[in-house]
Parts: C-alpha cells; structure tokens; sequence
C-alpha cells in the first residue's frame, strides 16, 4: 500500500507505457491511460481496505474493472498474455521504486507481487470465460446456417442433416422443417440422416416427435439415410420406428415421396444401357 | 468393478456438467473406440451407449463426470467409460433397467438399451449416493 502511495505519478506512468508499448499500438494510450489509473485508484483502495485478500470484498471494485478490461481484451483478440501483463507490468513500474534495499519495502514488495499475480490469474480467467461464451454464441450462429430446408420438388422438401445432433440443433431443425412444410406448402418431406455419426434416444424422440407434428399438419415424413451401423445401434437399442416410412438413401426416398405425391416417374430402362 | 485401463495411456476426464459435455463426452469416447479399433458397427454402438449414460449423468444425476479410456484384459484390447455421479440414485434398478420405463419425459430406453450395445455393464448405485455406470467393449 506505501509501496503504491509514494511516487504514485511515476509509478502509473511507467506502468501506462510498459502496457501500452506491449499491446503495440492496438489499444491507444490514452485508453489505457484511462483504464489503468482507475484500476490503480481501485487498487490502492482495495489494499487499503482488504489487505492482500484479492479474492475478498475489499477489492470488488478491482475485480469489476478487471473483469471489464478482460473482456473487452477478449472480445477484441488480445492473447493471454496481452491481457494479463496489464496488471503483471504494475510489478515492474515498482522494481525502481525499490532502489533503497530495505528489508521492509522488500516484504511489501513481495507481498503486493503475489496479490497481483492473483489478479492476473483472475484476468486470464475471465479471459477464458468470455472466449468460451463467443465460442458457444458462434456455435449457435452456425446451427442456424448449418441447416438448410431445401424444396427438392414441387410438394417435397428435404433438410440433410450433417454432424453431431444435440438437443438444441435439433430442435432447429425440427421447427425449420414444420416451418417449410406451410411455406411452400409442401405435403411430403424427407429427413436425410446421412450425415449423422450416432442416433441416440435423444435423437430419436425428437425425429419422432417431427413426425408425429409433421403429421398432424398433414404432412408425410420419410427418413432416409440410416446407414447400416446406425440402423444396427438403433435396433440394439430398442427404438421402434413404427409405421415411419424409412428409406435407406435420399433417391428412393425421393422416390416414395413423388409417388405419394402423385407425380409419375418414368425410368428409362433403354435409355440407360 | 476395478477397470483394467491399459498401461500405456491413463484415462481422461470429462466433467459432465452442461448439454455440450454430452456432445464432449462423445467425442472422447470416440477417440479412444477408434484407437482401438473396433468396427464401425462397435464404435456406433460404444458411442451411442456413452451418449445415454452421460445425458442420464446429467439429468438424473444433477451432473458429473466421465473416466474414459482404453483397458486391456489377457492381450485383448477394448475401450470403457465409467459414469460416475452423487445424486439421488437409483431406488428400483430393475425398474430403471426396464424396456421403456421412464421417471421423466424419456422414452426410457437409455440405460436398458445401453447395456444391449455394450460387451460389459457394471451399474453400482445407492439412494441418496449417486450412481456409477461402466461400460466396456473388446475388440475383436
Ligand atoms: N444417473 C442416474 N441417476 C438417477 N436416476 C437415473 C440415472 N440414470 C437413469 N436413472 C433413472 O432410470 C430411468 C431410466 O433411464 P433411461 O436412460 O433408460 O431412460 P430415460 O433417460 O428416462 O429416457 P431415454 O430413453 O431418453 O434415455 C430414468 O428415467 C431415471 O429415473
Ligand atoms: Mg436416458
């Protein structure tokens, strides 16, 4: 805390410059000016009120600010280490304070590093948390374009499904489908499971609840897609499909929905050899 | 049930504490089911039985974790999983291991079908406890 008080302009300054020079001119200095002598004025207050207790309410203030600088460091696609040297660079503004070799500044010295490397470690953790939340968001984001209702005929729709299915993505898929389905006023669609690597019960009750919604609008689902070791688990399993037209690829169930659908398919034999 | 991990490599831990440490939970698992080889088919199956476990980790269990990892038992090689969790147990295990029977808004097949997909199936639970499930499949 004396450590912090004596030569207070110098020190905050040579910690504004350490920060700023290490963030090379991506964060002007005259924000880091501003953050920095709010977090030293939070800090001095903290030490004067929490001791060394970081994680205590003495220094919520600190922490609130922290958390801020974090963030926005995050968001922004600072590393780590950019984010954690804001408070680590406060150390070596003090080295110079030092300079008298006394026993006694040398243990407040010692004592105010530990806190602030508890504050660092507090920076990379928000750090971490934030990155973790864009990654979830952007997770979302790509669920909603990952999944594409295509109209592969007049009265037929189709969604391929590719990936992992968890409850929320399918659940996606499952209102996109129904929403399709009044639309385009499509009578018949087609759920491709191709491209899913597992069909659990999870995955099962939800196509059977799209089925079973799909039908009360009228509509007729085929599954089409269950390769052979999917089809395999399910039974093992115990899933019962009942009277759900399965086809084992996308063209037959094609197919089946253009026949249902009224539409006369010709094949032409001669034509092909 | 004391699992014979391999020597080679020690098992991970996944916590299984949200829906995306379900998905996780998966994906280790099939990791450890390829590097052991098993067959497509087995890989499916050990990949789904992990899945309902781990949902029933978290949703029955209130949370969790998953030990998985590659065993080794008189030169064969296989992979398990042990779900492990402090919640309230299992009252009737018979009854939670019946075709189609459901405490929530399942379709009750998770545990029961679990143990069909898999080679081993330990299930150790205690009300008021919490519940361990391992599972183990051999290649072949
Ligand atoms: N870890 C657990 N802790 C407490 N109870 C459990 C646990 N796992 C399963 N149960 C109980 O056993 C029942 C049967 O589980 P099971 O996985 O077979 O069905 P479900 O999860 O209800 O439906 P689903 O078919 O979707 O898996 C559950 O409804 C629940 O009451
Ligand atoms: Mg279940």
């Amino acid at each position: 805390m004396e450590l912090l008080s004596t030569d207070r302009e110098k020190i905050t300054s040579e910690w504004i410059d350490g920060v700023t020079s290490s963030l090379q001119g991506r964060i002007s200095k005259a924000e880091v000016d501003r953050e920095l002598r709010e977090l030293y004025e939070a800090l001095v207050q903290g030490l004067r009120a929490g001791g060394e207790e970081t994680r205590g309410d003495g220094f919520s203030e600190v922490r609130a600010l922290l958390t801020e600088l974090s963030r926005n460091r995050a968001r922004q696609g600072f590393t780590p280490s950019e984010t954690a040297i804001s408070v680590l660079a406060l150390k070596q503004a003090l080295e110079p304070v030092l300079r008298n070799d006394s026993a006694e500044e040398t243990t407040a010295y010692l004592r105010l590093g530990r806190a602030l490397d508890d504050l660092a470690l507090y920076t990379v953790e928000v750090y971490t948390r934030t990155r973790e939340e864009i990654i979830s968001s952007q997770a979302a984001q790509l669920m909603e374009l990952s999944t594409p209702v295509v109209k592969l005929w007049e009265g037929v729709i189709a969604v391929p499904l590719v990936g992992t299915l968890d409850s929320a993505r399918t659940q996606v898929v499952m209102e996109k489908l129904l929403q399709a389905l009044v639309d385009t006023g499509s009578e018949q669609a087609i759920i491709d499971i191709t491209g899913v690597p597992a069909v659990d019960t999870q995955v099962a009750q939800h196509l059977l609840k799209t089925v079973v919604a799909a039908r009360l609008m009228g509509a007729e689902c085929t599954v089409s897609g269950i390769r052979p070791q999917i089809a395999q688990t399910i039974v093992a399993l115990g899933i019962e499909f009942g009277d759900i037209v399965t086809k084992a690829t996308l063209a037959d169930a094609l197919q089946h929905a253009l026949r249902k659908s009224g539409v006369d398919l010709v094949t032409h034999q001669d034509a092909r050899r | 049930m004391t699992v014979p991990w391999a020597s080679e490599a020690p098992p991970q831990t996944q916590p299984i504490i949200g829906n995306d440490d379900v998905v996780r939970s998966r994906q280790h698992v099939r990791a450890f089911a390829q590097q052991c080889k098993l067959s497509l088919v087995d890989q499916t199956k050990f990949i789904t039985a992990a899945s309902e476990l781990a949902r029933n980790t978290l949703v029955y269990g209130g949370g969790g974790a998953m030990r998985a990892g590659l065993v080794e038992r008189q030169g064969r090689r296989g992979v398990a999983a042990v779900f492990e969790d402090s919640g309230p147990g299992i009252p009737d295990i018979e009854l939670a291991l019946t075709d189609g029977w459901t405490s929530g808004g399942g379709l009750g097949l998770g545990l029961s079908g679990a143990r069909r997909l898999v080679d081993e199936f330990f299930l150790d639970t205690e009300v008021d406890r919490g519940t361990t499930v391992t599972i183990v499949k051999w290649a072949r």
